[in-house]
C-alpha cells in the first residue's frame, strides 16, 4: 500500500440504519488505489451494505464517504460521476433478460458514455474475450449457465473501464461446478491492478488474490489483516469462531 | 479391482405416438367415460342448436330490405333486410347522408394506419408524427368547414366512426398517461405519489357513466360564461381519464413484478432514472402485463357505447336511432347481431394480435 497517495475510497465514521436497525456502525476504512480487499463475516453483518454504499445503491446517514475524490451526498451529479468509475457484480447476476449479451454490454457505454454503437460493440467484444465467452454474444442471458451469466455480468461492469470493481457475493448463487470459472476471471482481474472490493466466503480466492481481508460483525469492522495472518492467526475470538465454522469441513 | 467405467447412454428421439385419425379421435374425444360423455352431450347439443340456427339465419332469412317479406318471415326467419335498409344509419349515425363518404374514408385511413402500426416494420420514429398527421386529416375530413367541405358539427358524428375515434384517441392518450401515473405511484417523492394515488382512486371509485355525465354537463358549469367546449372533446377527456386510471393500475402491477436487482444493475451502470425506465423497466414491466393491457383496451373499446347517455350516437346509439322507425323496430335482434358482429371482429383481432405481441416480447425470456 502506497502511503503517499490519497486513498481511492475513504469511509470516515460512516453509519447507516434500516429503520431502527443500526446496520453500519462508525465504519472507518481506507482503500488504496489498486488494493484488493476481501470482506467476510456472518450473514447480516453489513458486508453487502458496506460495498453498496460505495456506489450509492445504499445511502449512508452519517459520516463521510469519499470515492475517487468525490464525496457521496444527495448530489445526483456526484453520484453519476462515482457510478461511472465503479463497476458492480451482483450475487444474482442481474443481467437484463430482454437484451442479448452484447446489448447488455453496450447499453451503458452507449447511453452513459455516449459512445458510438460500433465502438461500444468492439469494446464489448474485447471484454467478452477477456472473460472467455465471446462466442455467446448474440444469445440471451437466460440461455446461458449461471457461471457464464456471471462472467457476462463481470464483462458488463468492465465496459465503462471502471477504476473500482465491487463484487457482492459473486459466486454464492452458482452451482459448485461453475464457481471456479468465475473465480479464475476474478483472479485475472486482480492481477491487472484494478481496485477490488469483494464480499465473498471463497477463502481460496482471498488467499490467492487479496491484499487484505476485512472481517465484519454486527455492522462493525472487527479485524483486518493480510490473508495469511488473518487465516492463520486471527486476533479476535469472534473471527476465530467464524473461521472455525467456515473452515471446519 | 478395476475402475467402474461410465458409459453414457446416447440420446434418442421420444417414442412415436400412435398415429391415424381413429387413434387421434379416441385419444381426444373418447379417452375415458367422462370424456366420452362430454363428447356425446356436446354433439347432441350441436345437433339440437345448429340446424334451427342455420335455418333461421340463412335458409328462411330475408336479405332484401323488403318490409312486407320480413314481416311474413318473422318468427321463423331472420330479417337481414333491416341491415340492408338501415345499414348506413347504423354505421354513420346522424352524419349527413350525402357526406357519408367522408367518415367512410376517415375510417378506412384510420384502420389502415392501425393495422400498419401493428406490424414490426412500421415501428419507426416517424410513426408517432404520422399518427398525429392522420388524426388531424381525419378530423378535418369529418368536421369540414375548410377545403370546400361542408361543416358538420361533432354532435352529428355518429355510428362506427364515432366508436372508432373515441376508442383510438382515448386509448392513444390514456396509455402514455397511465405509464406516467404508474411511475408516479412508485415515485420516491410523496407529493407526486399522493397526486397519482388520488387520481386513480377517485376515478376508479366512480362509474364511467358518472364520469361521462360530469364531463358532459357539470364541466361547463365551471367554465366562464360564453365559453363552450365541444361535447365530443369533453367526453373524450372523460373517457381518457377513466381508461388511464385502470391502465395505470395494470402498468403498476408490471412495475412491481420486476425484480429490484434490475433497477440496481442499471443504476450501478450509471444510467439515469429515465434511461433506466425506458431501457430496462418499461420493456420488461409492460411485457408482463400485455394480456391485462389488452383486456383494458377491449373493455374501453366496448365502453364507448356508453356515450349514448350524453346524446352521442356511437354504433349502438345509432342502432337505437335506426330502430326508432316503427316499421323496422320488430327486427331489433338482427340489428343487434349486426352491431355485435362488428364489435366482435375488432375485439377478436385485438386479442389475436396480443398473442403475437406476447410471443414477440418473450424473446429471450425462455431458456430455449
Amino acid at each position: 500500500m502506497n502511503d503517499n497517495e490519497a486513498p481511492i475510497i475513504m469511509f470516515d465514521k460512516v453509519s447507516k440504519w434500516y429503520g431502527q436497525f443500526h446496520v453500519l456502525r462508525d465504519i472507518e476504512l481506507r482503500v488504496a488505489k489498486g488494493e484488493r480487499i476481501v470482506i467476510c463475516g456472518p450473514s447480516g453483518s453489513g458486508k453487502s451494505t458496506l460495498i453498496r454504499c460505495v456506489n450509492r445503491l445504499e445511502e449512508h446517514q452519517s459520516g463521510h464517504l469519499t470515492v475517487d475524490g468525490i464525496e457521496l451526498t444527495d448530489d445526483v451529479k456526484a453520484i453519476d460521476a462515482v457510478r461511472r468509475n465503479v463497476g458492480m457484480v451482483f450475487q444474482q447476476f442481474n443481467l437484463f433478460p430482454h437484451l442479448t449479451v452484447l446489448e447488455n454490454l453496450t447499453l451503458a457505454p452507449m447511453w452513459v458514455g455516449k459512445m458510438p454503437k460500433k465502438e461500444a460493440e468492439d469494446k464489448a467484444m474485447t471484454q467478452l474475450k477477456r472473460v472467455r465467452i465471446a462466442e455467446q454474444a448474440q444469445k440471451y442471458p437466460l440461455q446461458l449457465s449461471g457461471g457464464q451469466q456471471q462472467r457476462v455480468a463481470i464483462a458488463r461492469a468492465l465496459c465503462l473501464t471502471p477504476k473500482i470493481m465491487l463484487f457482492d457475493e459473486p459466486t454464492s448463487a452458482l452451482d459448485p461446478e461453475m464457481i471456479n470459472e468465475v473465480l479464475e476471471v476474478m483472479v485475472d482481474l486482480a492481477k491487472q491492478g484494478i481496485t477490488m472490493l469483494c464480499v465473498t466466503h471463497e477463502m481460496g480466492f482471498a488467499r490467492q488474490a487479496a491484499d487484505r481481508v476485512i472481517f465484519m460483525d454486527q455492522g462493525q469492522i472487527v479485524e483486518q489483516n493480510t490473508p495469511t495472518e488473518f487465516f492463520h492467526h486471527p486476533k479476535t475470538d469472534r473471527a476465530k469462531d467464524f473461521l472455525s465454522k467456515i473452515l471446519s469441513h | 479391482m478395476s475402475a467402474v467405467v461410465f458409459a453414457p447412454i446416447e440420446s434418442r428421439p421420444p417414442p412415436v405416438a400412435t398415429r391415424g385419425a381413429l387413434a387421434w379421435i379416441r385419444r381426444n374425444f373418447f379417452d375415458g367415460w367422462l370424456n366420452s360423455l362430454a363428447t356425446v352431450v356436446t354433439v347432441l347439443m350441436l345437433l339440437w342448436l345448429v340446424p334451427p340456427l342455420f335455418g333461421w339465419s340463412i335458409v328462411h332469412a330475408v336479405f332484401a330490405p323488403d318490409n312486407a317479406a320480413c314481416r311474413a318471415a318473422h318468427e321463423h326467419g331472420a330479417c337481414w333486410g333491416v341491415v340492408a335498409e338501415k345499414g348506413r344509419l347504423i354505421l354513420f349515425g346522424r352524419y349527413p347522408f350525402e357526406e357519408q363518404w367522408r367518415p367512410l374514408l376517415a375510417c378506412a385511413v384510420l384502420i389502415a394506419l392501425l393495422v400498419a402500426s401493428c406490424l414490426r416494420p412500421f415501428w419507426k420514429p416517424w410513426l408517432a408524427p404520422l399518427w398525429l398527421a392522420v388524426l388531424a386529416v381525419c378530423y378535418v375530413l369529418m368536421r369540414g368547414g375548410m377545403l370546400g367541405l361542408t361543416p358538420v358539427e361533432t354532435s352529428r358524428w355518429g355510428g362506427f366512426p364515432l366508436t372508432l375515434a373515441l376508442s383510438v384517441v382515448s386509448l392513444a392518450v390514456a396509455f402514455p398517461l397511465a405509464i406516467l401515473v404508474a411511475l408516479g405511484r412508485t415515485s420516491k417523492l410523496p407529493a407526486i405519489r399522493a397526486v397519482c394515488v388520488l387520481y386513480v382512486e377517485l376515478i376508479r371509485g366512480v362509474p364511467l357513466i358518472s364520469v361521462l355525465f360530469m364531463a358532459s354537463f357539470m364541466f361547463p358549469l365551471f367554465m366562464p360564461q360564453g365559453t363552450t367546449i365541444d361535447v365530443l372533446l369533453r367526453v373524450l377527456v372523460g373517457m381518457t381519464l377513466f381508461a388511464a386510471a385502470y391502465l395505470a393500475e395494470v402498468v403498476r402491477g408490471g412495475l412491481q413484478a420486476l425484480p429490484k436487482g434490475q433497477v440496481e444493475a442499471a443504476q450501478a451502470l450509471g444510467l439515469t432514472y429515465w434511461q433506466t425506465t425506458r431501457k430496462i423497466v418499461l420493456p420488461q414491466a409492460l411485457r408482463l402485463v400485455v394480456p391485462a393491457i389488452v383486456n383494458s383496451f377491449i373493455s374501453t373499446f366496448k365502453d364507448t357505447s356508453l356515450v349514448t347517455i350524453v346524446s352521442l350516437y356511437d354504433l349502438t346509439g345509432a342502432l337505437q336511432l335506426a330502430l326508432g322507425d316503427a316499421d323496422w323496430r320488430k327486427f331489433f335482434l338482427e340489428g343487434q347481431l349486426f352491431v355485435a358482429a362488428i364489435y366482435f371482429v375488432f375485439c377478436i383481432a385485438l386479442s389475436r394480435y396480443s398473442r403475437w405481441v406476447e410471443a414477440y416480447l418473450n424473446t429471450g425470456m425462455r431458456r430455449q
